[in-house]
C-alpha cells in the first residue's frame, strides 16, 4: 500500500481541462500549496474549483485565477481578493457561494457514502432557492448533496507512506473532510514517515482515504492577517 | 454614544459564566478583550477551535494557528482543534451558548443581512448562514445608521438576507435594544448622552419604549 509519488507535478499528472478540485485550507492556512504551483505551471483550464475561500491576489487559489484557470468556484467567503471580485462582477468567472458548515457537510457527506444532508442554514434566503426543504420536528431544513469531485488535494502536517495523515493547529480546517470525498486524494505532507512512525490513535485521516502522497517542499505558509499583542501588556 | 469598544464592553456583560461562545469578525472579536477573568467562558473559532486565546506575541506567530477572521491567534490551556465538518456539527446541535455578530441590515421581526450588496459586494456568508441559522441566542452588534445616514433597524430588510426571525437583541452605538417575537425592536438601554428621541429618529422599525429607559452601564 505505498502511496508515495515523487512530488507535485507527479501527483497531479492526470487533473485535466474541466476537473473538479477540492481545494483544502482556511483562508491561507493548510493550503497544499505544492499543488497549487504545479496546477499553475501545468496550466489545467476550464476547473472547477471547491475550496473554502479564494486566496489572495497573489497567493493560492489566487495563483489558478489569475491566469484564468478557473471557471467556477464553489467557496463561502471570498472577500480578501480583488482579482476574484473583478473576475465575479464582469461575468467571467461563475460563482457558487454557500454557507461554510454547508460546504463542509457536503464534503463530509461525501466521504461518509450519503447522498445528501439536511441543514438549516440558508432557509429563507437565496441559498434556498430550487432546493428540496423538509420539515422535521417543526423546523425547516434545505437538502443539500454530498459534493461530486475529481479530485481532493489536502495538506496535512505528517504523513506515512501508507497515506495515514495527521494535521498541525487551525490548518486540519477543511482537509480532513476533503481528503474522505474525492474520487482520486493527493496528500501533500511536511514530513514523511514510515508505516508505524505514526500513533494510529493519533491518526486524523486514515489512509484509506488517500491515493497519493508526497513531501512538499519550500512552504511558505504565508500569514493573512499578523495580528500581536506588545510585551507590556 | 458609545464607540466600537463601549459596544463591545456592553456585549460582554451579556455572557454568562459557562458559555461557549462565538465572536464574528468586526466589533464582535473586541468582545473577548471584556470578559472578566473570574468567568469560566470558552471561545470557539468556526475554523476549528475551541480556547481561542489573546493574540501572541511578536516574533511568536505561528501561521498555523488563526481565528476565522484569518488573525494571527493562540491557544489557552483545554484547547480543542477540530475539522470544519465537526465545527459546524456543534453549532448546528446548538452546542455554542452564544453568537454575537455584525450586520448590514436588521428588521424587526429579526431578520439579518450581513453578506451581500447586489452589484457592488460580493464577499460571502462565510459561516454566518450556518450559525443565525441553528444558534438560539445571537446578539448583533453593529453601528445604528449606515454610512449614508440610514437606519439599518427597519421594517424589513433591503438586502439579501443571512438568516430569517433570528436576531434576539443589538447593540448599537446608541442603545440596547431587544427584538421581540411580536416583530419589533424594544429600547432596553439608552447610551450615555444619547436621548430617546435621538434613538428614535435613528430607527426606522417599529419601536417600543416603555417608561424611563436607563442609560448604559459599563460597569460590571
Amino acid at each position: 500500500m505505498n502511496k508515495v509519488v515523487s512530488g507535485a507535478d507527479e501527483a497531479i499528472r492526470d487533473i485535466t481541462d474541466g476537473a473538479t478540485l477540492m481545494l483544502g485550507g482556511f483562508g491561507l492556512c493548510g493550503l497544499p500549496e505544492n499543488c497549487i504551483a504545479a496546477l499553475v505551471k501545468k496550466g489545467v483550464k476550464q476547473l472547477t474549483c471547491i475550496s473554502n475561500n479564494a486566496g489572495v491576489d497573489d497567493f493560492g487559489i489566487g495563483l489558478m485565477l489569475k491566469q484564468r484557470q478557473v471557471k467556477k468556484m464553489i467557496s463561502s467567503y471570498v472577500g480578501e481578493n480583488a482579482e476574484f471580485e473583478r473576475q465575479l462582477l464582469s461575468g467571467e468567472l461563475e460563482v457558487e457561494l454557500i454557507p461554510q458548515g454547508t460546504l463542509a457537510t457536503r464534503c463530509m457527506a461525501a466521504g461518509y457514502g450519503m447522498p445528501a444532508i439536511f441543514t438549516p442554514a440558508g432557509i429563507g434566503t437565496e441559498v434556498a432557492e430550487g432546493k428540496e426543504v423538509r420539515n422535521f420536528n417543526g423546523k425547516d431544513y434545505l437538502m443539500e448533496l454530498a459534493f461530486d469531485a475529481d479530485f481532493a488535494i489536502v495538506k496535512a502536517w505528517k504523513g506515512d507512506t501508507m497515506g495515514n495523515l495527521v494535521y498541525r493547529s487551525t490548518a486540519r480546517n477543511f482537509n480532513p473532510v476533503m481528503a474522505m470525498a474525492g474520487k482520486v486524494t493527493i496528500a501533500e505532507v511536511e514530513e514523511l514517515v514510515e508505516p508505524g512512525q505514526l500513533d494510529p490513535d493519533h491518526i486524523h485521516t486514515p489512509g484509506i482515504y488517500v491515493h497519493r502522497i508526497f513531501k512538499g517542499v519550500n512552504y511558505e505558509k504565508r500569514i493573512e492577517h499578523k495580528t500581536v499583542r506588545s510585551r507590556t501588556e | 454614544m458609545l464607540d466600537k469598544q463601549g459596544i463591545a464592553k456592553r456585549i460582554a456583560k451579556e455572557i454568562k459564566d459557562g458559555y461557549y461562545v462565538n465572536l464574528g469578525i468586526g466589533i464582535p472579536t473586541l468582545v473577548a478583550n471584556y470578559i472578566p477573568d473570574t468567568m469560566d467562558v470558552v471561545l470557539q473559532s468556526e475554523n476549528g477551535l475551541l480556547g481561542m486565546g489573546p493574540f501572541p506575541f511578536e516574533g511568536e506567530e505561528d501561521p498555523d494557528t488563526i481565528n476565522a477572521g484569518k488573525q494571527t491567534i493562540t491557544m489557552l490551556p483545554g484547547s480543542a482543534i477540530f475539522d470544519s465538518a465537526m465545527s459546524f456539527g456543534m453549532i448546528r446541535a446548538k452546542k455554542v451558548n452564544l453568537t454575537i455578530l455584525g450586520a448590514m441590515e436588521v428588521s424587526e421581526n429579526g431578520d439579518i443581512a450581513n453578506w451581500k450588496i447586489p452589484g457592488k459586494m460580493v464577499k460571502g456568508m462565510g459561516g454566518a448562514m450556518d450559525l443565525v441559522a441553528s444558534a438560539e441566542n445571537i446578539i448583533v452588534a453593529m453601528q445604528h445608521v449606515n454610512k449614508a445616514g440610514e437606519s439599518k433597524l427597519l421594517p424589513q430588510c433591503t438586502l439579501p438576507l443571512t438568516g430569517v426571525r433570528c436576531v434576539k437583541k443589538i447593540v448599537t452605538e446608541l442603545g440596547v435594544f431587544d427584538v421581540l417575537p411580536e416583530g419589533c425592536f424594544k429600547l432596553l438601554e439608552r447610551a450615555p448622552g444619547v436621548s430617546v428621541e435621538e434613538i428614535k429618529q435613528a430607527t426606522a422599525g417599529k419601536l417600543i419604549i416603555e417608561g424611563d429607559v436607563p442609560e448604559i452601564s459599563l460597569i460590571y
